[in-house]
């Protein structure tokens, strides 16, 4: 870099009770730059974005923007300084409109009256520049996702930010968001902006950063021009070894365990199922593939026993399931991993003990005259948390201090430590970073090797063409007919998911009968 | 029959609706405004009690029935005070902390009141406020003597659902109020304090509770009973749901109250030997019960409500 930098963080240490979570970062951004901050969940990049824009106060270190240095631990300061900031949860109000979000805060709050005509035209005006187009008074509630992370950015620019720091700004986006994002970021970068995005997505830092800092355990372990490194590099350098996300090995299934005929399921507010067939055997894994919001949900809830079918048999070991409910579901030996891990999966102010219980609360091994035997439960949850590589847990922690990652080891841990016959994944790894991935595929597939049925319901394609044995397409409430894994591929199972599996058999010459 | 509806016919039970429901335009407004800011303000009926007390008892003590008022705010915004304290940097539960307030401010102004009126057969009274006639416009009919002949706070009340509809949506400062009560991690990012905000809010809006208080032993009645708030606090709340955290709406939905109740009371002297007069008493509550049903199944509640807000922390 031959001109100075225009933000620099120097020897940047900073701990939470006993955890370090920066240890001497040291980074600097150039003039026009797009910086990627690289790591895995729990590596320290948040908490060094929030230490630079003035959240959190450091323990020691400085944060220097155009030479001069920011006091800490003042937002409005770093803002005046020119930074801003998108957060991975936006910081918006979904009642307000969208010209009242981006105004808030620009103005002295003395002023008798709000200057909205100046607001309204200054931010059509940076819309306008950055192609970034919102309805200035549309509610930011009724902004898809994608929408209110453009207002997120407009917020920023609104206030003549020179420095964007982006908090995993794909978390949430479909991928073709994702993409127009990025070229909003490369073009912002072309107009001198200089931008900073937190990311553990490796083809992400590739496709759109011209630099790549990587940072491990709180500390900056490399450093790499996205030109002169490779996927492969930067997941060694991110983990710390070699990762490989496992494979399936072939296995002859057993009996079938589940089986759904002509079920459906008809539910409020969101996607239900009509006609929907499949049936799953033990020791194999049967792949759900969908874009979400095609009746994962509804699926994932009825083989949980949380909705009733109201047409067609669902049959469980081979009975018919009449009276569904959640308990006997899990009593038949019936796992679950669901589909939002915080909402459903766990309750995040509970301890990590209750939380392994929970689901099991009435079972003799848990509880004694109605009372909870915390003894056995806190042992079961230390050996969950032995077993299944739970970090930084321990059974008296609240578990909504564990990282993602770690938090679905617990949730599969929970149900695999019982030999479950039935396991179902709905969306297992989404939102987590690369170590994490490897793992809970590692654990699905000892599940099927143990012999339970794994029904795996998820959007993404090398997950199930890697894991699964048969796959089955979700489109608009209805499932495919199953195809194979070894006849599978990417391109055939894009062509399932738009919805025309006819089509589809046409095309690729290949039939369902098969299978 | 006819007499139901001659009722609505009658230029007092206007004047009535507007003297009624001037104690919940102050209360639904002071209650509104730290809801705005993502407060839950349940010190509220005690906070009206010790408004009636404090103001009825300036005046008794020889000061001016302005004077009274204002020393009904300044003690109101002593006990929001002592609310955002609890609430605010302590994060202690919105509900608890109100509730409790409610029974210490009730408490405590019947201990004062005592300290300063020793037990009499007959309570003691003071002059109240009088109508003001406005020239012209009270020589109305019907109109004029509904609208234009009220004591001074009446006016005051419905200028002060008018300032504060202004101040939320035109002025910096009701935007800063307003983000904090939806995201107060979003209003800190954008460079306002949402702690300075809340305890901003909380004690404006519990001065204005307070002056809603001392209206009834200032105006609408001359003395001073401990249990005279009798649940407006309580229909306060109720009202904000109503008016969807609007002061424009609250000003509707505390009328609509009055309405109800100024009804009630002319028809007991209508039906009332044939019904209970207690069955009339009902009728208020029970149309406001329907109509918060109607009205708050779309209500857009501040999204941060009833949630502590502690730096740093998500």
């Amino acid at each position: 870099m031959t001109a100075s930098p225009v933000l620099e963080l120097r020897n940047i240490t900073k701990s939470f009770g006993d955890t370090l979570a920066n240890e001497s970062v040291s980074v600097a951004l150039a003039r026009g730059e797009v910086l990627a901050l690289l790591g895995e969940n729990g590596a320290g990049k948040t908490t060094l974005m929030s230490i630079l824009f003035g959240h959190y106060t450091p323990d020691s270190g400085t944060v220097h923007v155009e030479g001069r240095e920011l006091p800490h631990g003042k937002p409005r300061a770093a803002i005046r300084a020119g930074v801003g900031m998108v957060h991975q949860h936006f910081s918006l109000a979904a009642n307000l409109t969208v010209l009242e979000n981006v105004m808030t805060g620009t103005e002295s709050l003395l002023r008798v009256k709000s200057d909205t005509r100046a607001a309204r035209a200054r931010l059509a005006e940076v819309s306008e520049r950055f192609g970034l187009i919102v309805d200035p008074d549309a509610r930011v509630g009724d902004l898809s996702v994608g929408e209110q992370q453009r207002v997120e950015i407009l917020k920023a620019l609104y206030n003549d930010a020179r420095i964007l720091i982006l908090d995993e700004p794909t978390a949430v986006l479909t991928n073709i968001e994702a993409e127009m994002l990025f070229r909003t970021l490369r073009d912002m970068a072309r107009q001198g902006l200089s931008l900073i995005f937190i990311s553990h997505k490796l083809h992400e830092v590739l496709a759109a950063a011209d630099r790549i800092v990587v940072l491990r355990g709180g500390k900056v372990v490399a450093e790499r021009r996205a030109a002169e490194t490779s996927k492969e590099e930067l997941a060694e350098l991110m983990v710390g070894r070699r990762v490989a996300r496992p494979r399936r090995e072939t296995a002859t299934p057993g009996e079938t365990v589940l089986e759904a005929r002509n079920v459906r399921v008809s539910s409020a507010g969101g996607k239900g199922l009509s006609q929907v067939d499949f049936s799953l055997r033990a020791g194999e894994m049967l792949g759900i593939i969908g874009v979400s919001g095609n009746g994962q949900t509804a699926l994932a809830h009825l083989v949980s026993g949380l909705v009733r079918h109201e047409e067609g048999d669902l049959i469980l070991f081979g009975e018919p399931v009449r009276d569904p409910s959640v308990r006997a579901f899990i009593e038949a030996g019936v796992g679950r991993v669901p589909e939002d891990r915080n909402t459903e999966g766990a309750i995040g102010d509970m301890t990590i003990w209750e939380n392994a219980v929970l689901e099991r609360i009435w079972s003799p091994a848990f509880s004694r005259h109605g009372m909870i035997d915390r003894g056995a439960a806190r042992q079961f949850a230390a050996e969950v948390i032995e077993a299944f590589d739970v970090r930084g847990g321990t059974p008296d922690k609240r578990i909504r201090l564990l990282s993602g990652g770690n938090m679905q080891k617990l949730i599969l841990g929970r149900n695999l430590h019982e030999q479950p016959k039935i396991l179902i994944a709905a969306q297992p790894t989404r939102g987590l970073d690369e170590g994490a991935i490897a793992a809970v595929h590692t654990r699905l597939l000892e599940a099927r090797k143990s012999g339970a049925g794994v029904l795996l319901i998820s959007e993404d394609l090398d997950e199930v063409l890697q894991l699964a044995d048969r796959i089955q397409a979700i489109v608009k409430g209805r499932l495919s007919p199953p195809v194979a894994a070894e006849e599978a591929d990417a391109r055939m199972l894009g062509l399932m998911m738009a919805g025309d599996w006819q089509q589809t058999a046409r095309d690729t010459g290949r039939g369902f009968d098969a299978v | 029959m006819m007499e139901l509806f001659d009722i609505f016919a009658s230029a007092g039970l206007w004047a009535a609706v507007l003297r009624i429901a001037t104690p919940l335009i102050f209360g639904t407004l002071g209650a509104l405004l730290c809801e705005r800011a993502g407060v839950l303000n349940l010190g509220i009926e005690g906070i009206m009690t010790f408004g009636a007390m404090i103001g009825w008892l300036t005046v008794y003590q020889g000061g001016d029935l302005w004077a009274g008022l204002l020393a009904a705010a300044l003690f109101g915004g002593l006990f929001g005070l002592l609310h955002a304290v609890l609430t605010v940097p302590f994060g202690l539960s919105q509900h608890v902390t109100g509730l409790g307030i409610t029974l210490f401010a009730s408490s405590l102004s019947y201990y004062v009141f005592r300290l300063a009126v020793p037990v009499a057969s007959s309570p003691p009274t003071i002059e109240p406020f009088q109508p003001l006639r406005i020239p012209l416009l009270s020589d109305l009919p019907l109109l004029g003597p509904a609208l234009f002949n009220q004591t001074a706070p009446t006016y005051l009340a419905i200028a002060a659902a008018l300032i504060l509809s202004y101040i939320l949506f035109r002025t910096p400062l009701g935007l800063a109020v307003r983000m904090t009560g939806e995201n107060p991690h979003g209003a800190e990012a954008q460079g306002v304090n949402p702690v300075a905000i809340r305890f901003g809010a909380i004690i404006t809006g519990s001065a204005l509770m307070g002056v809603g208080g001392s209206f009834l032993t200032l105006s609408a009645f001359n003395s001073f009973f401990p249990t005279m708030v009798q649940g407006r606090g309580w229909v306060c709340i109720a009202l904000v749901v109503f008016a969807s955290w609007r002061p424009g709406r609250a000003l509707f939905g505390a009328l609509l109250f009055a309405l109800f109740d100024a009804y009630q009371l002319r028809l007991q002297t209508v039906v009332g030997k044939a019904v209970p007069y207690q069955v009339f008493l009902m009728i208020p509550y029970i149309l406001s019960i329907a109509a918060l049903a109607v009205m708050a199944r779309r209500a857009r509640v501040p999204q941060a409500l009833m949630q502590a807000y502690r730096r740093g922390e998500r």
